[in-house]
Protein backbone atom coordinates (compact mmCIF):
# COMPACT_ATOMS: atom_id res chain seq x y z
CA UNK A 1 0.00 0.00 0.00
CA UNK A 2 1.39 3.39 -0.88
CA UNK A 3 1.35 6.22 1.66
CA UNK A 4 -1.65 8.56 1.51
CA UNK A 5 -1.36 12.14 0.40
CA UNK A 6 -2.17 14.25 3.48
CA UNK A 7 -3.54 17.77 3.63
CA UNK A 8 -3.71 19.53 7.00
CA UNK A 9 -5.66 22.65 7.93
CA UNK A 10 -6.11 24.72 11.07
CA UNK A 11 -9.71 25.89 11.11
CA UNK A 12 -10.16 29.40 12.50
CA UNK A 13 -13.07 29.55 14.93
CA UNK A 14 -13.54 33.32 14.82
CA UNK A 15 -14.56 33.82 11.24
CA UNK A 16 -17.94 32.23 10.55
CA UNK A 17 -18.85 34.74 7.87
CA UNK A 18 -16.38 33.30 5.37
CA UNK A 19 -15.88 29.85 6.89
CA UNK A 20 -15.23 26.93 4.57
CA UNK A 21 -11.80 27.85 3.24
CA UNK A 22 -10.31 24.41 3.96
CA UNK A 23 -13.10 22.64 2.05
CA UNK A 24 -12.72 25.03 -0.86
CA UNK A 25 -8.97 24.32 -0.92
CA UNK A 26 -9.60 20.56 -0.79
CA UNK A 27 -11.96 20.83 -3.73
CA UNK A 28 -9.18 22.51 -5.73
CA UNK A 29 -6.62 19.91 -4.68
CA UNK A 30 -8.86 16.99 -5.60
CA UNK A 31 -9.62 18.55 -8.96
CA UNK A 32 -5.92 18.83 -9.62
CA UNK A 33 -5.57 15.14 -8.73
CA UNK A 34 -8.12 14.39 -11.44
CA UNK A 35 -10.83 12.77 -9.29
CA UNK A 36 -14.37 12.44 -10.67
CA UNK A 37 -16.79 15.37 -10.21
CA UNK A 38 -19.12 13.15 -8.13
CA UNK A 39 -16.37 12.10 -5.71
CA UNK A 40 -15.20 15.70 -5.40
CA UNK A 41 -18.75 16.85 -4.74
CA UNK A 42 -19.30 14.30 -1.98
CA UNK A 43 -15.99 15.07 -0.26
CA UNK A 44 -16.51 18.83 -0.60
CA UNK A 45 -20.00 18.87 0.90
CA UNK A 46 -19.24 16.37 3.69
CA UNK A 47 -16.13 18.28 4.69
CA UNK A 48 -17.77 21.70 4.41
CA UNK A 49 -20.60 20.69 6.75
CA UNK A 50 -18.05 19.37 9.24
CA UNK A 51 -15.86 22.44 8.90
CA UNK A 52 -18.84 24.74 9.45
CA UNK A 53 -19.83 22.71 12.53
CA UNK A 54 -16.36 23.15 14.03
CA UNK A 55 -16.56 26.90 13.41
CA UNK A 56 -20.11 27.51 14.65
CA UNK A 57 -20.29 24.95 17.46
CA UNK A 58 -16.70 24.40 18.63
CA UNK A 59 -14.68 27.60 18.03
CA UNK A 60 -12.57 25.97 15.35
CA UNK A 61 -10.34 22.92 15.20
CA UNK A 62 -8.13 20.93 12.86
CA UNK A 63 -8.84 19.07 9.64
CA UNK A 64 -6.79 16.32 8.03
CA UNK A 65 -7.67 14.91 4.65
CA UNK A 66 -5.89 11.73 3.59
CA UNK A 67 -6.11 10.67 -0.02
CA UNK A 68 -5.53 6.95 -0.55
CA UNK A 69 -5.69 5.11 -3.86
CA UNK A 70 -9.23 3.88 -3.25
CA UNK A 71 -10.66 6.26 -0.64
CA UNK A 72 -10.49 9.62 1.07
CA UNK A 73 -10.47 9.99 4.83
CA UNK A 74 -11.57 13.26 6.42
CA UNK A 75 -10.70 13.72 10.09
CA UNK A 76 -12.14 16.78 11.84
CA UNK A 77 -11.00 17.30 15.41
CA UNK A 78 -12.02 20.04 17.81
CA UNK A 79 -11.75 20.89 21.51
CA UNK A 80 -15.27 22.29 21.66
CA UNK A 81 -18.15 21.49 24.02
CA UNK A 82 -18.75 17.98 22.64
CA UNK A 83 -22.13 16.53 21.64
CA UNK A 84 -24.40 15.48 24.51
CA UNK A 85 -26.69 13.17 22.55
CA UNK A 86 -25.46 11.94 19.18
CA UNK A 87 -28.79 10.34 18.18
CA UNK A 88 -30.56 13.65 18.73
CA UNK A 89 -27.84 15.61 16.89
CA UNK A 90 -28.10 13.24 13.92
CA UNK A 91 -31.83 13.95 13.45
CA UNK A 92 -32.74 16.12 10.46
CA UNK A 93 -33.71 19.54 11.77
CA UNK A 94 -32.08 19.29 15.22
CA UNK A 95 -29.90 22.35 15.83
CA UNK A 96 -28.57 24.41 18.70
CA UNK A 97 -27.37 27.19 16.36
CA UNK A 98 -28.06 30.82 17.26
CA UNK A 99 -30.26 33.23 15.30
CA UNK A 100 -27.15 35.02 13.98
CA UNK A 101 -25.89 31.76 12.51
CA UNK A 102 -29.32 31.04 11.05
CA UNK A 103 -29.50 34.42 9.40
CA UNK A 104 -26.41 33.38 7.42
CA UNK A 105 -28.27 30.35 6.08
CA UNK A 106 -26.70 27.79 8.43
CA UNK A 107 -28.26 26.01 11.42
CA UNK A 108 -30.85 24.01 9.49
CA UNK A 109 -29.90 20.93 11.48
CA UNK A 110 -29.01 19.10 8.28
CA UNK A 111 -25.24 19.16 8.59
CA UNK A 112 -24.60 15.83 10.30
CA UNK A 113 -27.28 14.08 8.17
CA UNK A 114 -25.61 15.46 5.03
CA UNK A 115 -22.20 14.26 6.24
CA UNK A 116 -23.64 10.80 6.74
CA UNK A 117 -25.42 10.88 3.39
CA UNK A 118 -22.36 11.81 1.37
CA UNK A 119 -19.82 9.60 3.13
CA UNK A 120 -19.53 5.81 2.95
CA UNK A 121 -18.83 5.64 6.65
CA UNK A 122 -18.87 8.18 9.46
CA UNK A 123 -17.73 7.90 13.05
CA UNK A 124 -18.28 10.49 15.79
CA UNK A 125 -16.05 10.35 18.85
CA UNK A 126 -17.21 12.97 21.33
CA UNK A 127 -16.88 13.75 25.02
CA UNK A 128 -18.81 16.59 26.63
CA UNK A 129 -16.42 19.30 27.79
CA UNK A 130 -13.47 17.76 25.93
CA UNK A 131 -14.21 17.83 22.21
CA UNK A 132 -15.35 16.01 19.11
CA UNK A 133 -13.58 14.09 16.38
CA UNK A 134 -15.55 13.18 13.28
CA UNK A 135 -14.00 10.71 10.84
CA UNK A 136 -15.55 10.22 7.42
CA UNK A 137 -14.47 7.84 4.68
CA UNK A 138 -15.50 8.33 1.06
CA UNK A 139 -14.66 5.75 -1.57
CA UNK A 140 -13.14 7.07 -4.75
CA UNK A 141 -15.47 6.38 -7.67
CA UNK B 1 -29.86 24.61 -22.49
CA UNK B 2 -26.77 26.59 -21.47
CA UNK B 3 -26.71 29.11 -18.65
CA UNK B 4 -26.33 31.94 -21.14
CA UNK B 5 -29.28 30.78 -23.26
CA UNK B 6 -31.42 30.38 -20.16
CA UNK B 7 -30.56 33.86 -18.92
CA UNK B 8 -31.29 35.47 -22.28
CA UNK B 9 -34.47 33.56 -23.01
CA UNK B 10 -35.95 34.53 -19.62
CA UNK B 11 -34.82 38.15 -19.85
CA UNK B 12 -32.84 37.83 -16.61
CA UNK B 13 -29.69 39.79 -15.83
CA UNK B 14 -26.31 38.07 -16.23
CA UNK B 15 -24.50 39.14 -13.05
CA UNK B 16 -21.43 37.06 -13.75
CA UNK B 17 -21.06 34.13 -16.14
CA UNK B 18 -17.49 32.81 -15.89
CA UNK B 19 -18.70 29.45 -17.33
CA UNK B 20 -21.25 30.66 -19.90
CA UNK B 21 -21.57 27.36 -21.78
CA UNK B 22 -22.41 25.19 -18.79
CA UNK B 23 -25.59 23.16 -19.28
CA UNK B 24 -28.43 23.65 -16.79
CA UNK B 25 -30.59 20.70 -15.92
CA UNK B 26 -33.38 21.00 -13.34
CA UNK B 27 -33.59 23.42 -10.46
CA UNK B 28 -33.69 23.60 -6.67
CA UNK B 29 -35.20 26.42 -4.62
CA UNK B 30 -33.96 27.15 -1.11
CA UNK B 31 -32.22 29.55 1.24
CA UNK B 32 -31.01 27.16 3.92
CA UNK B 33 -27.55 26.10 2.83
CA UNK B 34 -27.59 22.55 4.21
CA UNK B 35 -30.85 21.81 2.42
CA UNK B 36 -29.32 22.98 -0.81
CA UNK B 37 -26.24 20.82 -0.27
CA UNK B 38 -28.39 17.84 0.65
CA UNK B 39 -30.99 18.15 -2.09
CA UNK B 40 -29.70 20.09 -5.10
CA UNK B 41 -28.07 18.03 -7.85
CA UNK B 42 -25.01 19.09 -9.77
CA UNK B 43 -26.02 20.99 -12.93
CA UNK B 44 -29.18 22.34 -11.23
CA UNK B 45 -30.07 26.02 -11.27
CA UNK B 46 -30.21 27.13 -7.61
CA UNK B 47 -32.88 29.72 -6.98
CA UNK B 48 -32.39 31.71 -3.76
CA UNK B 49 -32.78 35.13 -2.19
CA UNK B 50 -29.60 34.71 -0.12
CA UNK B 51 -26.58 36.57 -1.44
CA UNK B 52 -23.94 36.39 1.28
CA UNK B 53 -20.48 34.95 0.78
CA UNK B 54 -21.53 31.46 1.88
CA UNK B 55 -23.76 31.22 -1.19
CA UNK B 56 -20.63 31.32 -3.35
CA UNK B 57 -19.03 28.54 -1.29
CA UNK B 58 -22.13 26.33 -1.39
CA UNK B 59 -22.67 26.90 -5.11
CA UNK B 60 -19.09 25.87 -5.79
CA UNK B 61 -18.98 22.87 -3.46
CA UNK B 62 -22.32 21.46 -4.57
CA UNK B 63 -21.40 22.05 -8.20
CA UNK B 64 -24.67 23.68 -9.34
CA UNK B 65 -24.72 25.10 -12.87
CA UNK B 66 -25.77 28.56 -11.73
CA UNK B 67 -27.24 30.59 -8.91
CA UNK B 68 -30.38 32.55 -9.78
CA UNK B 69 -30.94 35.38 -7.32
CA UNK B 70 -34.70 35.95 -7.13
CA UNK B 71 -36.50 39.18 -6.17
CA UNK B 72 -33.86 41.28 -7.93
CA UNK B 73 -31.37 40.55 -5.15
CA UNK B 74 -27.90 41.95 -5.89
CA UNK B 75 -24.45 40.52 -5.12
CA UNK B 76 -21.95 42.48 -3.03
CA UNK B 77 -18.84 43.57 -4.92
CA UNK B 78 -16.47 41.25 -2.99
CA UNK B 79 -18.72 38.23 -3.58
CA UNK B 80 -18.79 39.11 -7.26
CA UNK B 81 -15.00 38.77 -7.35
CA UNK B 82 -15.14 35.41 -5.54
CA UNK B 83 -17.85 34.09 -7.85
CA UNK B 84 -15.91 35.04 -10.99
CA UNK B 85 -12.74 33.48 -9.60
CA UNK B 86 -14.43 30.22 -8.60
CA UNK B 87 -16.29 29.89 -11.88
CA UNK B 88 -19.73 30.36 -10.33
CA UNK B 89 -22.41 31.57 -12.72
CA UNK B 90 -24.77 34.11 -11.15
CA UNK B 91 -27.98 35.40 -12.70
CA UNK B 92 -30.43 37.90 -11.23
CA UNK B 93 -34.18 37.63 -11.74
CA UNK B 94 -36.55 40.47 -10.86
CA UNK B 95 -39.27 37.91 -10.09
CA UNK B 96 -40.02 36.10 -6.80
CA UNK B 97 -38.70 32.53 -6.48
CA UNK B 98 -41.94 30.86 -7.62
CA UNK B 99 -42.34 33.00 -10.74
CA UNK B 100 -38.63 32.58 -11.46
CA UNK B 101 -39.06 28.82 -11.35
CA UNK B 102 -42.10 29.07 -13.64
CA UNK B 103 -40.07 31.14 -16.10
CA UNK B 104 -37.30 28.54 -16.36
CA UNK B 105 -39.65 25.56 -16.08
CA UNK B 106 -39.82 23.55 -19.30
CA UNK B 107 -36.54 25.06 -20.47
CA UNK B 108 -34.28 23.16 -18.10
N1 LIG C 1 -18.25 19.76 16.28
C1 LIG C 1 -19.30 19.91 17.09
N2 LIG C 1 -19.14 20.27 18.39
C2 LIG C 1 -20.20 20.41 19.21
N3 LIG C 1 -21.49 20.24 18.84
C3 LIG C 1 -21.71 19.88 17.56
C4 LIG C 1 -20.65 19.70 16.62
N4 LIG C 1 -21.19 19.34 15.43
C5 LIG C 1 -22.52 19.30 15.63
N5 LIG C 1 -22.85 19.62 16.90
C6 LIG C 1 -24.20 19.63 17.52
O1 LIG C 1 -25.08 18.86 16.70
C7 LIG C 1 -26.16 19.67 16.24
C8 LIG C 1 -26.58 19.24 14.84
O2 LIG C 1 -25.54 19.50 13.91
P1 LIG C 1 -25.91 19.72 12.38
O3 LIG C 1 -26.73 18.57 11.91
O4 LIG C 1 -24.67 20.02 11.62
O5 LIG C 1 -26.88 20.97 12.42
P2 LIG C 1 -26.56 22.53 12.57
O6 LIG C 1 -25.08 22.72 12.44
O7 LIG C 1 -27.32 23.15 11.48
O8 LIG C 1 -27.04 22.91 13.95
C9 LIG C 1 -25.65 21.08 16.33
O9 LIG C 1 -26.68 22.05 16.43
C10 LIG C 1 -24.79 21.03 17.58
O10 LIG C 1 -25.59 21.10 18.74
MG1 LIG D 1 -24.07 21.94 10.89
Amino acid sequence: MSEPLVFHFDIDGEDFISAGQASIQIKKNLRRLGLSPETIRRVSIAMYEGEINMVIHAKGGEADVKVYEDRIEIILADKGPGIKNIDEAMQEGFSTASDTIRSLGFGAGMGLPNMKRYSDSMDIDTTVGVGTTVTMVIKIQ
Amino acid sequence: MTVTELCESCGFEAVCLPEPDRTVSGAYIGDLLSWVMGRASSDNAWITIMSNINVAAVASLSDVACVILAEGVKLDEDIFATASQKGINVISSPLPAFETALAIGGKV
